[in-house]
């Protein structure tokens, strides 16, 4: 079995592969892949795509497919979300809400391509294809976001994808304990489904929804979720309890 | 100027702590800072150029202070931090990634009521785990860029 992790885009790159299939030039294939994401579309990289746009320097009939793929992806988002996501914030064009999703997915091809059990993490967000290295669904675990060294959930997950949205910071610093309006805030909301693309998509709008976020996720077919409320309380949508880990 | 470079300082090296130990100690890097505000003497002498917000002689002035809004990479985080007797007493954050004032159209009336329950702590093995960190190298920004503007 081949685990690693590398700082990548400021967050941490985990890659799994159970399976000897798996060679190590195909994880840095993967690493390789996730380094030119970030040489292109990091905000805070002066020569990236993103900048360049921002400068002016690069107009739209030069943008390359996977830019159109990424831009795609965020229109069909900020309709499926009624305008709660959009690549353009306060004048400045920012893809990355999608970038995250977009870069799990095309590394979940190419280590699809040497084996069908994989796990592929990024800042949080999980891609897992097959089985782990026991030959059970991926068992995955939802931080407690009041103390991050501790799980509230685990859900066994095969061929899915989940992605948490919202800050740690909430919990711990910024609610006042007196204050009681805050207490029905959403600290966090992990959404799972087939793709990582979707489940990282909706959970950023759900987010920005509010209280209205787990709600939304509810009414969309194929998806589930569960939130973290200030108020240390879990909501979960109806179909959340089938992924919770039985073994 | 100074105060430029102090920030500028101040953001580089919380960057290195929080990319080093973002799995392991990202909390705890962020207690630091939180900490060190709340340990903070109340109002001394004027120090235009003193030390960095990460450090406990600075002194802040009542009030509140708005920080830049900063790009977390996935969207950009702005907070707003507001000082009573020489100590930070509140965070509230103004900005969150893509968070916009549309409303969302629920139907409520036709959703089943969802499941709460209080958290609990699960000890099970796992594989990995989902949570989110992005945005709080974004929120120590910001929140050093108010601090900044706080300093007496």
């Amino acid at each position: 079995m081949i685990k690693e992790t590398r700082l990548i885009m400021g967050m941490p790159i985990i890659l799994i592969a159970p399976d000897k299939s798996v060679a190590n030039e195909n994880i840095e294939e993967v690493f390789s892949f996730f380094t030119y994401v970030d040489k292109m579309y990091s905000p805070f990289i002066e020569s990236s795509l993103v900048s360049r746009i921002r400068r002016g320097e690069v107009g739209e009939p030069e943008y390359p497919d996977e830019l159109r793929e990424i831009l795609a992806i965020a229109k069909q988002t900020k309709r499926d979300t009624n305008g709660y996501f959009n690549v353009w914030h306060k004048g400045d064009f920012d893809p990355s809400g999608i970038v995250k999703g977009w870069a799990i997915a095309e590394a979940a091809k190419i280590l699809g391509k040497y084996s069908d059990n994989f796990y592929i993490e990024a800042g949080g967000d999980i891609q897992v294809g097959g089985v782990n290295e026991g030959g059970y669904p991926w068992q995955i675990g939802i931080r407690n976001p009041f103390d991050r060294h501790q799980n509230i959930k685990v859900v066994a997950l095969k061929d899915s994808a989940v992605a948490t949205s919202g800050t740690a910071i909430r919990g711990q610093h910024i609610y006042d304990p007196v204050d009681n309006k805050k207490l029905d805030e959403v600290v966090s909301i992990s959404v799972i489904t087939s793709n990582i693309i979707d489940a990282d998509r909706m959970a950023t709008a759900a987010f920005a929804m509010g209280a209205k976020g787990i709600y939304f996720i509810e009414q969309l077919d194929g998806y589930e979720a569960c939130a973290v409320m200030a108020d240390k309380t879990t909501i979960t949508t109806t179909g959340w309890q089938k992924y919770e880990a039985t073994k | 100027m100074y105060k430029k470079l102090a920030v500028a300082g101040f953001v580089i090296a919380t960057f290195i702590i929080y990319s080093l130990h973002q799995r392991s100690e990202g909390s705890q890097a962020l207690q630091k800072v939180s900490i060190s505000q709340n340990t903070t003497m109340p109002s001394t002498a004027s120090s235009m150029n003193a030390s960095t917000p990460a450090t406990s002689a600075v002194s802040y002035k009542d009030g509140s202070y708005t920080g830049k809004s900063s790009d977390a990479f996935y969207g950009y985080v702005q907070v707003r931090a507001t000082i009573s007797g020489g100590k930070l007493s509140n965070i509230t954050i103004l900005d969150y990634p893509h968070d916009r004032d549309n409303s969302v159209e629920i139907n409520n009336s036709a959703l089943p009521q969802l499941k709460q329950e209080a958290i609990q702590a699960q000890t099970a093995h796992v594989d990995g785990i989902s949570g989110a960190t992005d945005t709080s190298q974004a929120f120590k920004e910001s929140l050093a860029d108010a601090l900044t503007r706080a300093k007496v």
